[in-house]
């Protein structure tokens, strides 16, 4: 449809595809592996059909918070190179549209989670979908320069409400989970914006390198990668994992610190390829995979009777 | 409108009532295993 200019593409029925691509489908694999994790990873069991409700309705309430944050960002998306070619700034769907299409998914995900998992549950849901569209998207992603460290809020929601679909209660280890990527997000995303040059200084977005310099965004990288170090081996410290996962959690986290210390002592020169923030930036997405996965093979290899010492 | 933007407005129709349809069959499934499963608790 690219030929067809937008007054035409709007008299004419969205393609699905636009609406499947308002939900950001590869951010929604993200969370479906990380609210995987938490709920393989929580103590007891669950239903298989049960668990596959839950990874679902984490997965529909994730696309429903990306399509109203798409809704509410159709301008800003429109201004910025990365994001023009979206649905909304495109042309290819209505405004309006959008805004249903994100109310219905979130609500369908809250209301089908409450009847088939279980209702507190449904309440994680619908405040982690209401945290991400509100809080997040309109309230404080345009003021402050701290949007980064609340958005990664909304990231560290699924493994938390997979692992409370299995126990039915909030206990210390689904909190830590979420702690995690919370502390995790900062260091991952400012790493990009180091070498990114992203344009969101036109459209109004104060994203930190901009706001605060990019010293001072180096330095605060170090600080939430030691933040992390701790709140990654605490759930073998409190006990609710085996050596295993303590083990790889201090491995991996070290390593990623190890990856932060060049970024936080270095300046920018000119030409500079940037490796160490590539490196780091890289190394962060391969750690979270790692660090879930280590949680799953430890709560495995308990169920198996490998290690000892495992308790809720 | 011209005949080929009808053609592709019934193309767009035809899509989405077919991917409708799929997600609606899903949801029937979807709620009977939940029933069994939860009848059986």
């Amino acid at each position: 449809m690219q030929g067809m200019n937008s007054a035409v593409a709007s008299t004419l029925p969205a393609d699905w595809r636009d609406f499947f691509a308002l939900t950001k489908p590869r951010v929604m694999s993200l969370v479906i592996f990380t609210g995987l994790c938490g709920l393989l990873a929580a103590p007891g069991t669950i239903n298989p059909v049960i668990g596959f409700t839950a990874v679902l309705c984490i997965a529909l309430g994730a696309g429903g918070a990306a399509a109203l944050n798409q809704w509410w960002e159709a301008d800003l998306d429109a201004g910025m190179k990365r994001t023009a070619s979206r649905p909304l700034p495109a042309g290819r769907l209505a405004r309006g549209d959008a805004l249903t299409f994100g109310i219905i998914l979130s609500s369908l995900s809250v209301i089908v989670m409450g009847l088939g998992v279980h209702w507190l549950n449904a309440l994680i849901l619908a405040l982690s979908i209401f945290y991400y569209a509100v809080i997040y998207t309109i309230w404080l992603k345009p003021r402050t320069p701290q949007n980064i460290v609340i958005g990664g809020g909304a990231g560290a929601f699924p493994p938390m409400i997979g692992w409370v679909a299995v126990t039915g209660e909030i206990t210390l280890m689904p909190v830590l989970l979420f702690a995690i990527i919370f502390f995790w997000t900062p260091p991952h995303f400012w790493a990009l914006a180091l070498f990114v040059k992203s344009d969101y200084a036109k459209v109004g977005i104060p994203m930190m390198p901009v706001v605060a310099g990019e010293r001072s965004t180096r330095r605060q990288i170090l600080f939430y990668a030691l933040v992390m170090v701790p709140v990654a081996v605490a759930p073998w410290l409190v006990g609710g994992t085996g050596a295993f996962y303590g083990g790889a959690a201090l491995v991996l986290s070290l390593a990623f610190l190890g990856l932060t210390l060049p970024v936080a002592f270095r300046t920018q020169a000119e030409e500079d390829a940037m490796r160490p923030e590539k490196r780091l930036f890289g190394f962060s997405i391969l750690y979270l995979f790692a660090l879930f996965a280590a949680l799953v093979a430890d709560r495995f290899a308990a169920a198996q009777g490998w290690a000892q010492g495992v308790i809720a | 409108m011209t005949p080929d933007e009808e053609a592709e407005i019934k193309r767009r129709q035809k899509g989405r009532n077919i991917v409708l349809g799929i997600v609606l069959l899903f949801f029937v499934a979807l709620f009977y295993a939940i029933t069994i499963v939860r009848m059986g608790d």
